[in-house]
């Protein structure tokens, strides 16, 4: 190849990027659709542009016992009019209640798939009780919602939009007569499932269209495969301290056999026990949910009431889940502030001052969890290492993000304790020992 | 024909002990008396058997028609916190401010708190000091109890100094109270010119076989059958030792060497309850008119013994390696107006466990202590 023939193509890469930029500039300067998320048609033309072509297959450095564990229930194998049925679905409005909400409002494709609120905003403005986790590679978890209570893609995607906050249909009918008059369903329904549109269909529709979603592709994956230079200096002194000192490893084990950096389990942190009584509110939980144990009241349950603070409890019922949540996947964390549950956490300076020290105290803390004695360096060298794990298509969003929380954190480290952190003062020692502490 | 031995193993005289429960099951007037808590915690225990729920139900305790021994109450225990100067082991430390704030949070009040040795884990000033400075936030009354971890640096001088002496009794609502020092060790140290750390170390090592076995001793029997001599047989006793005060499994020290002779004093009363320290589980034994209960500890806990174990031990669970705080813990004992007691294991981060009077008084047969799932992490 010429070298004028290489710089073209370069130029034509750039000119996709800076495309890409501003799109991504607009959606978060601008806003601007219901709910602020970024108009549909625009995602959509956003979502082209990243996914483009993907080989079938694994992405680079996923092991492939890994890629096949990936769970897809007997009837609903992709294909390609599944997969467009369900990225319709996921971008129709029609599946609210007042036709402001679709799944891409909360999970928009510009914010990470997520919405990049607190809690997320359904319809008539009502906000909810947890904070929008991505979509990208959700495909790969054990199980779905931050308190795992749906095994499936399948059965979450069904949830929302009967959700009285979130996109607020009564039932399946009334959603399915909100799409049921559009021929184009007709017909997509029939290609995709060979049957009249139905509420289930429309869960397994919009799985297939997330297990698309795969953002795997990131400097840290080409860092393990040997490339030396993928990531910074600070980001592979903070890969160290992940798997050592910070002791993240624990729950957030991230290798190519477990790409997300999740053990799928629940660990109460202390995030809920900044705001909750727990003891008050477990024993409120055991009555609510003595009286409605079915999924969809759970659901109503977590999201509308401060009961959701219990976590992993509501559906386990074990002591040991109560304000236990999710152990998130570490993948395309740069994008996906704020953080937690409960989205409290504005930036990963945050995320790490509340681990180092320990968490928030509380009587039903997971003994994991520990004060860390992190300095402020070994710190930023860790939040290096956690943006190297967004996928190369958002890499320039990635780049944006960072600088943004390190403005943020500049201004502000609403969590940081130094005299927990570094253990001259003892979780449980000020409630114990009251403000003089141990001599 | 050949002479009853004068030893028995501990699963031999179970299992006999078992079998003249089963028995004599008619006969036994005590049993109008196990009226455990009803209400809420029989409620809250009923669920727990199908989805584990009991754990967040207060544990109202009825107590039983007036006319038995006292009103009955409750009160709570902190054991085995091991505790190393901050510096050197600030997990220890944490754990134990963990419990002390579990005990401060009952509501209502227990009566008292009931520590069960091994504060400190060398034996040093320092460690003991600290103990002391963070056991004197407990807002109830504190009772303490030696263990071997808090003796055998100074032979007890600095914790005598700091709570008194190791043997002493106490009433409390009909019911007598008695700690007993129960982990002296024959001079295993002089012959060998051992110095106090050497010694302490020694005895630290949990199985180091340079050690002897734990043992009440011979003053400290006198002490206790002179103790007794003044309370009456209808009197419920519970003793507190630091060692369990039976023979459980001897390389571990899970064992009080003259547990038949300490048995043997209490043997005229009707109620016995003994609660003991240093095996850091959960572990239920019946020997005779004596209950046995283990405390959870606040620093680690142990494996359960290869052999030996009592049968009527349902096994708390597998701790998580990776939770530092699993398998550990605090709890509360109901006593009942009969004097008889239930066992509350508070376990940090699981589903608590109660060992029922009435589980033990029926042999294993009523009240079950609901099993904990081992397939759990």
């Amino acid at each position: 190849m010429s070298s004028s023939k290489r710089s073209s193509a370069r130029l034509k890469a750039l000119g996709a990027l800076s495309f890409l930029l501003a799109a991504c500039g607009m959606a978060w300067a601008l806003g601007t659709g219901p709910h602020g998320a970024m108009p549909l048609d625009e995602q959509q033309k956003l979502l082209d542009k990243v996914m483009g072509t993907t080989a079938a297959g694994p992405p680079r450095g996923v092991d492939n016992l890994a890629w096949a564990s990936i769970y897809i229930p007997a009837d609903n194998a992709p294909n390609q009019e599944r997969i467009a049925l369900g990225r319709k679905l996921y971008f129709d409005v029609r599946l609210s209640k007042d036709g402001t909400v679709a799944c891409a409002t909360c999970h928009d494709v510009s914010r990470g798939f997520t919405d990049r609120r607190s809690v997320s905003e359904g319809i008539k403005d009502q906000l909810g009780q947890r904070s929008s986790p991505t979509v990208m590679n959700a495909a790969m978890f054990q199980s779905m919602f931050w308190d795992g209570r749906a095994a499936s893609l399948e059965d979450q995607a069904k949830l929302p939009v009967l959700n009285p906050v979130e996109m607020g249909h009564p039932d399946a009918a009334s959603a399915m007569a909100s799409i049921n008059g559009d021929p184009a369903y007709q017909s997509m329904f029939q290609k995709a499932y060979g049957r009249a549109p139905n509420y289930d269909d429309v869960g397994r529709a919009i799985a297939s269209f997330e297990r698309t979603l795969i953002f795997l592709d990131a400097p840290f994956d080409r860092y393990l495969s040997g490339d030396t230079k993928a990531i910074s200096p600070a980001a592979q002194r903070g890969l160290e301290l992940f798997n050592g000192k910070a002791r993240c490893v624990s729950c957030h084990m991230i290798n190519s056999s477990n790409p997300l950096g999740t053990d799928n389990l629940f660990h109460n942190i202390g995030v809920s026990a900044r705001k909750q009584n727990f003891e008050q509110l477990a024993q409120k939980g055991l009555a609510a949910i003595q009286t409605n144990s079915d999924e969809q009241a759970l659901d109503k349950l977590a999201i509308e009431t401060n009961l959701s603070e219990l976590g992993r409890f509501l559906v386990s019922r074990q002591r040991q889940d109560i304000g236990a949540f999710k152990t998130e996947q570490l993948r395309n964390v740069g994008l996906t502030a704020p953080y937690m549950h409960d989205g409290t956490l504005r930036t990963l300076w945050d995320v790490m001052d509340h681990y180092n020290k320990g968490g928030e105290t509380n009587a039903f803390l997971d003994g994991g969890i520990e004060p860390l004695d992190l300095s402020e360096s070994e710190i930023n060298d860790v939040v290096a290492f956690l943006f190297t794990l967004t996928d190369k298509r958002f890499a320039q969003q990635n780049d944006a993000a960072f600088k943004e929380q390190q403005a943020q954190a500049a201004k502000q480290r609403p969590f940081r304790d130094d005299s927990l952190a570094h253990r001259e003062t003892l979780p449980f020692e000020q409630r114990v020992m009251g403000a003089a502490g141990l001599k | 024909m050949s002479k009853i031995p004068h030893i028995k193993s501990v699963e031999t005289r179970y299992l006999e002990e078992r079998d003249r429960l089963f028995q004599g099951l008619q006969n036994l007037d005590r049993r109008k008396f196990l009226k455990v808590s009803t209400g809420a915690a029989a409620a809250a225990l009923a669920a727990g058997a199908s989805n584990h729920f009991h754990s967040f139900l207060p544990v109202n305790v009825a107590y039983a028609a007036p006319g038995a021994a006292g009103p009955g109450f409750t009160f709570a225990y902190i054991s085995d916190s091991h505790l190393y100067i901050k510096k050197t082991n600030e997990r220890f430390v944490r754990q134990l401010l963990r419990a002390v704030d579990d005990v401060n949070k009952l509501d209502p009040q227990p009566d008292f708190v009931f520590y069960g040795g091994d504060l400190a884990q060398l034996g040093r000033k320092e460690e003991l000091d600290l103990g002391a400075q963070i056991l004197k936030n407990i807002k109830a009354p504190v009772h303490m109890m030696v263990g071997e971890h808090d003796w055998f640096f100074d032979m007890g001088q600095h914790w005598n100094q700091l709570f008194g002496p190791e043997n002493y009794s106490f009433d409390h609502k009909g019911v007598h109270f008695v700690v007993l020092m129960s982990v002296h060790e024959k001079d295993f140290w002089t012959a060998r010119g051992m110095d106090p750390a050497e010694r302490m170390h020694t005895v630290a090592g949990l199985d180091n076989a340079m050690q002897s076995a734990f043992e009440v001793g011979g003053p400290t029997r006198d002490w206790l059958k002179k103790d007794l001599d003044k309370v009456s047989k209808s009197t419920p006793i519970i003793v507190f030792s630091h060692s369990p005060l039976y023979k459980l499994y001897r390389p571990w020290n899970f064992w009080t060497d003259d547990a038949e002779d300490v048995q043997s004093l209490f043997k005229p009363f009707d109620r016995v309850t003994v609660l003991h320290g240093h095996t850091h589980q959960v572990l239920t034994n019946s020997i005779g008119n004596i209950q046995f209960h283990g405390m959870l500890s606040t620093a680690w806990p142990w494996p359960y013994a290869p052999q030996g174990l009592p049968a009527l031990t349902v096994q708390m669970n597998r701790p998580n390696p990776f939770d530092s705080n699993d398998g550990l813990g605090d709890g509360q004992i109901i006593v009942h107006p009969d004097g008889m007691v239930d066992m509350l294991y508070n376990l940090w981060n699981r589903n608590p466990m109660q060992v029922k009077a009435s589980y033990l008084s029926s042999g294993g047969k009523n009240d079950k202590p609901i099993v904990p799932t081992l397939a759990s992490y």
